[in-house]
C-alpha cells in the first residue's frame, strides 16, 4: 500500500436553485488510496461540521455504482478519469499526492443546481413517463416461456437497459443531450417481442418529451458514450432514430375506438 | 394488543384460493374514491403503487431519493427464484415453500411462506411481459441457475443486476401510471410520522428534503415498504439513505415490531479497508457456485500469499464441515463459519478479518473465459474497489450486514396492529423466519406489491367506513408540530460530534455485540451502552445549516437518533430469545458448535409493544405452528 496523499479540491458551492455559485477551495489531507472518492469527500465534510460549517451537499446513496444518484464533474469529466466508472466506486488511487481537482455539479439547462453538486433530474422520468414502459397491468399474462426470444436480441436488449439515470451522457455532451439516456430505453424495449407494439409510438413520444424539456439536440460528438458508466453505445441512438423516422412516416391518428362512449 | 395473524382456514394449498374469493371487493366505480399512501418506492413500493393504480385507486408514492428507480432494491444481484420446474429438476411449489420454511429454521408463518411459493411464478411471467431482459439460452427459453443453498435450479436473472432490472420494470409501470394521473409521485421526501384518527392510519407527515417544509398527507389507508434496518450496524451493504425511521416511527405509534434480532449477514462481501469505510460491497453468492472458501491451516501462513500457501496447508472448511452442501451453505451458516475461523486467528487480509474466495480451481476446469461469462462484471466490481485481480489471485470476502428479516408484524393480509397500516418487502417480518435464503428478497417484495397488498387492500377498504378527515383534524395538527418541534431540537444542540460519528459508534456497538454471534454479557453491556450513547447524542450533537433548506446533515441526524433507539430493541430481543436459529446465534446455545433452536419455548413470533420512553416494551408472541413442514434440526452436512 503506498502512502497518504494530499489533494487540492476546488468545488462548487451554490446555496441554492437561484443564488450565485462559485468555487471555494479545500485540503484533503492524509488522504488514503483504498479510500473511494466520496469517502475522501465525507472526510473533508467531517471536518466542515466540526467547524460549524456546511458541509458540500452531494447525492449519492448505493455506493457500488447501481442505483445512479451520484455524479459530478471532476476536472472536467463527469465521474471523473476512470472509464466504466461511477463516482462512487471511483478510488483515490486513481490521483497522485498534490493533485488539484476541480469538481463541478452536471451543467445542463435541463438539470438545475438545487444545492452544491446536487441537481434536479426529473426531466428523466419525464421522459420515462412519456412512453418508456410496456403496457401491461399486473395481472395474468401468459406463461413467461411463451415468448422465445433469441439470446442475441436478449443480450442486447440487456446491454441498453443496463443504463442507470445518472444524467452522465447529459453532462458529458457539448450539447446537453439527453439522446444517449432515451435511447437506452428506447433499445431495451424496442429489441423484445414484448415492445413491439408500441415500438414506434414510443419512439415519437419519447423523443418529443426530451425536446420539451430543454436538452439540446445530438450531433452524434461520441462524448455520452465515453462518459457512460455502464458503457451504453451510441449505436442505441442511431436505432432511436430509425425508430422515430418509421414512426414519422407510419404514424397513424387514434380512432375512437368502437364501444368506447 | 392482541396478535390476530388472520389466517385463513382449510388445507395450505386452499387457504389463498378461498380467501382471495372470501375477500370483499371494492366497485371498479368506488376505487378512485379512495386515496392510498405508499412510502418506498422500490419492488415491494413500486409495484403495489403501479397495481393499485392500475386497479383504479388513487395512490401517492413517496420516495426519499431523486427518483422512484433509486431505491436500494436496484442494488441486488443474484436473482429472483420461482416454482417454475423449467429445468425438470423436481422443483414445485411445495418445494419452495418447504426449503423457505426449513431454510428460515423454522421461524417463519407457514401459511405465508406458502403463498409466496404460489403467487412466484406469476410473478416472472409479470415481468417477462413488462421487458425485464431476465437472461435466456440460445433456444430463448429463460435461463436459470442454482442460488443460495437451493438443490434445484430455480432462479432467474438478469446477469448481475436482476434486482436493477426488476425494480426498473416496477418502476416503469410506476411512471406509466403516473403519466396517466393515477399515481402522484412524491420524490425527495422522507416520512417521518404516521398519523392514526381515533386509532386508525389516515395518513402521514412528511418532509420536503428540498424545501424543508413539513407536509400533511392525509389517506384511507397507507402502506409502509420502506425496506430494512441493516443500516443499524453502521457498515453494511445497504445504501447510505436505508433507514429505520418509517417503521420506527409507526413502532411508536402502536404496530408492533416483530423479531427485531433476526439479521442477516451476508457471507461475501468485501472486507473493510480501513477507518473511512463508509460501506460494504457485496459480492453476489452466485460467486460459491465455483469459489471455494478456504483460510490457511496454521495462523502463521496468515501473513503469505495465497500462492505461498501449500494445498494441504489450506482449511476448505465449508467443504469440510458440509460435505453436502459445501461451498453453497445458508448465508447465516457461511457468515458464522468464517467468523469463526478469523476468531481462530486464521483470517487473512488487513486485520485478520477476511477468507479466501478462490476460482483457480475453476478456471482450471473451465478457463478462464467462461469464467469471465459467469462472473466478469463481479471481477471488474472486485478489482476496481480493492485493486487485485480474482483471476490470478483468490478474493478476500468477509461477512456484512446485508438484510433483516425482522420488521413490523403483520397479519395474513399485511397489515400491522395499526388497522390500515400495511407493510410489505423488507419492511415486514413474515416470510424469512429467522434466515432468508438467496434469490427470495427480490421474489417477496414483489410478491407483495403485485399480487398479494392489491388485494387485501381492497378487503381493508371494502369491510370500513371512512370519516372525512382533512389535515386540519387536531391529530394531523399535532402530528406535524411534533415534527417540526424534533427538527428544531436536533438543530438547537449545538454540540461538538456529527451524526456521522455516533452512528459509527453505535454501529460497532452492535456488530461487535450484536452480530453474528451474541451472548449475556455482551447484550447486557450493549444495553448499558446505547442509552448512554443516545443521552450523548441529544447533548452533543451539532447540525449545522437550518430546517427550511436542503439539508443532508438534518436528514442524517434524524435517522441516527431513530437508529439509536431502535438498537436497543434490538438487543433486548436477541436478549429475550434464549436459543439459537437462523441469524440468530447466541453463543450459550449451541451444539457442536451448530446452532441450537429450543421449539418448545420460543417457536413463536416475539412482537415488541412500544409503551413510552421511560418504559420497556413489552412482548407478545404470536405461537408458530407447523402442521405442513415438520419440525427438525436444520441440517447442511
Amino acid at each position: 500500500m503506498s502512502g497518504t496523499m494530499n489533494i487540492t479540491l476546488k468545488v462548487w458551492r451554490q446555496a441554492g436553485p437561484t443564488a450565485l455559485g462559485k468555487f471555494e477551495e479545500y485540503t484533503a489531507r492524509d488522504v488514503s488510496p483504498e479510500m473511494s472518492f466520496l469517502e475522501m469527500l465525507d472526510v473533508v465534510n467531517e471536518k466542515l461540521v466540526m467547524a460549524g460549517k456546511e458541509p458540500i451537499a452531494f447525492d449519492h446513496d448505493c455506493r457500488e455504482g447501481i442505483c445512479g444518484m451520484c455524479g459530478m464533474m471532476i476536472n472536467g469529466a463527469a465521474h471523473g478519469p476512470s472509464k466504466l466508472t461511477t463516482t462512487c466506486q471511483l478510488h483515490m488511487r486513481s490521483f497522485k499526492d498534490g493533485d488539484q481537482l476541480t469538481i463541478e455539479p452536471w451543467r445542463a439547462k435541463a438539470f438545475p443546481v438545487i444545492r452544491d453538486l446536487v441537481v434536479d433530474r426529473s426531466p428523466l422520468d419525464r421522459i420515462i413517463q412519456a412512453g418508456g414502459f410496456i403496457s401491461v397491468a399486473t395481472g395474468s399474462p401468459q406463461d413467461a416461456n411463451a415468448i422465445p426470444i433469441g439470446k442475441p436480441d436478449a443480450d442486447e436488449s440487456m446491454d441498453a437497459a443496463a443504463c442507470i439515470g445518472c444524467g452522465a451522457c447529459v453532462a458529458a455532451c457539448p450539447n446537453a443531450s439527453v439522446s444517449l439516456f432515451t435511447a437506452a430505453k428506447i433499445g431495451h424495449l424496442g429489441l423484445l417481442p414484448q415492445g413491439q407494439p408500441e415500438r414506434y409510438r414510443r419512439a415519437l413520444k419519447m423523443v418529443a418529451q426530451m425536446d420539451l424539456e430543454g436538452f439540446g439536440g445530438c450531433t452524434l460528438f461520441g462524448e455520452c458514450m465515453e462518459a457512460c458508466p455502464k458503457g451504453i453505445s451510441i449505436d442505441f441512438i442511431k436505432r432511436m432514430h430509425g425508430d422515430f423516422i418509421w414512426g414519422a412516416i407510419s404514424e397513424r391518428p387514434e380512432k375512437a375506438v368502437l364501444g368506447s362512449g | 394488543m392482541k396478535l390476530d395473524a388472520k389466517i385463513p382456514s382449510g388445507p395450505i394449498q386452499d387457504k389463498w384460493d378461498t380467501h382471495r374469493f372470501e375477500m370483499k371487493l371494492v366497485n371498479p366505480a368506488n376505487k378512485r374514491k379512495y386515496h392510498v399512501i405508499v412510502v418506498g418506492s422500490g419492488l415491494a413500493g413500486a409495484s403495489a403503487a403501479a397495481s393499485m393504480s392500475e386497479l383504479g385507486y388513487n395512490v401517492s408514492c413517496f420516495a426519499y431519493q431523486d427518483s422512484p428507480r433509486r431505491a436500494h432494491s436496484i442494488a441486488a444481484q443474484g436473482g429472483i427464484n420461482a416454482a417454475k420446474n423449467y429445468r425438470n429438476d423436481g422443483d414445485s411449489i411445495w418445494r419452495l415453500f418447504y426449503d423457505t420454511v426449513k431454510g428460515g429454521d423454522f421461524r417463519a408463518r407457514e401459511a405465508n411462506v406458502y403463498r409466496l411459493a404460489q403467487v412466484s411464478v406469476n410473478i416472472i411471467d409479470q415481468c417477462v411481459a413488462q421487458g425485464v431482459p431476465f437472461a435466456r439460452e440460445y433456444g430463448g427459453l429463460l435461463a436459470n441457475r442454482s442460488f443460495g443453498g437451493a438443490q434445484v435450479s430455480r432462479t432467474f436473472y438478469a446477469r448481475g443486476q436482476t434486482g436493477q432490472q426488476l425494480l426498473l420494470g416496477a418502476y416503469q409501470a410506476l411512471e406509466k401510471e403516473i403519466a396517466r394521473g393515477g399515481v402522484k409521485m412524491y420524490n425527495r421526501h422522507e416520512m417521518l410520522d404516521v398519523v392514526l384518527v381515533n386509532g386508525v392510519a389516515r395518513g402521514i407527515i412528511t418532509r420536503d428534503l428540498v424545501t424543508g417544509e413539513v407536509e400533511a398527507h392525509v389517506a384511507d389507508a397507507v402502506v409502509l415498504g420502506t425496506g430494512g434496518y441493516g443500516n443499524v450496524f453502521y457498515l453494511s451493504t445497504n445504501a447510505q439513505g436505508c433507514n429505520v425511521s418509517a417503521t420506527y416511527r409507526a413502532y411508536k405509534k402502536g404496530a408492533a415490531f416483530a423479531n427485531p434480532c433476526y439479521t442477516q449477514i451476508h457471507p461475501t462481501c468485501i472486507p473493510v479497508a480501513g477507518d473511512h469505510q463508509s460501506k460494504l460491497t457485496l459480492m453476489s453468492e452466485s460467486l460459491r457456485n465455483d469459489g471455494r472458501v478456504w483460510v490457511p491451516k496454521r495462523k502463521e501462513d496468515c501473513g503469505k500469499k495465497p500462492s505461498e500457501i501449500a494445498e494441504e496447508d489450506r482449511d476448505y472448511y465449508l467443504e469440510r464441515k458440509y460435505p453436502s452442501f459445501g461451498n453453497l451453505a445458508p448465508r447465516d451458516i457461511s457468515s458464522r463459519a468464517a467468523k469463526e475461523a478469523c476468531d481462530d486467528g486464521r483470517g487473512v487480509g488487513p486485520g485478520g478479518r477476511g477468507v479466501y474466495l478462490d476460482f483457480s480451481d475453476a478456471i482450471k476446469r473451465l478457463g478462464a473465459k467462461e469464467i469471465g461469462d459467469r462472473y466478469g462484471n463481479l471481477f471488474e466490481m472486485y478489482q476496481r474497489i480493492t485493486d487485485e485481480n480474482p483471476y490470478e489471485v483468490p478474493m478476500r470476502i468477509y461477512p456484512a450486514s446485508h438484510y433483516s428479516m425482522g420488521g413490523l408484524w403483520v397479519d395474513y393480509n399485511l397489515m400491522s396492529t395499526i388497522p390500515g397500516l400495511h407493510v410489505i418487502g423488507e419492511a415486514n417480518f413474515s416470510d424469512h423466519g429467522a434466515n432468508r435464503l438467496g434469490a427470495s428478497a427480490l421474489m417477496q417484495g414483489l410478491a407483495d406489491g403485485y399480487f398479494v397488498l392489491p388485494y387485501t387492500i381492497g378487503h381493508y377498504l371494502a369491510s370500513n367506513k371512512f370519516e372525512k378527515v382533512t389535515s386540519d383534524h387536531p391529530e394531523f395538527r399535532a402530528a406535524m408540530e411534533g415534527v417540526r418541534a424534533r427538527t428544531a431540537r436536533l438543530l438547537g444542540i449545538n454540540g461538538k460530534r456529527s451524526a456521522d460519528s455516533f452512528h459509527r459508534e453505535l454501529g460497532k456497538i452492535l456488530w461487535e455485540k450484536c452480530g453474528m454471534a451474541r451472548n449475556e454479557a455482551g447484550l447486557k453491556e450493549a444495553l448499558q451502552q446505547i442509552p448512554a450513547l443516545r443521552e450523548e447524542f441529544w447533548q452533543n450533537l451539532t447540525v449545522p445549516g437550518s430546517g427550511d433548506s436542503f439539508n443532508q446533515q438534518l436528514e442524517k441526524a434524524g435517522r441516527v437518533a431513530d437508529f439509536l433507539e431502535f438498537g436497543e430493541l434490538l438487543c433486548q430481543d436477541a436478549l429475550h430469545r434464549e436459543e439459537s436459529c437462523g441469524g440468530h446465534f447466541r453463543e450459550e446455545h449451541q451444539e457442536e458448535g451448530e446452532a441450537k433452536r429450543n421449539d418448545d419455548k420460543f417457536a413463536y413470533v416475539a412482537a415488541w409493544e412500544y409503551t413510552g420512553e421511560s418504559s420497556a416494551p413489552v412482548l407478545h408472541k404470536e405461537p408458530l405452528e407447523f402442521e405442513n413442514v415438520h419440525l427438525a434440526t436444520r441440517s447442511y452436512k
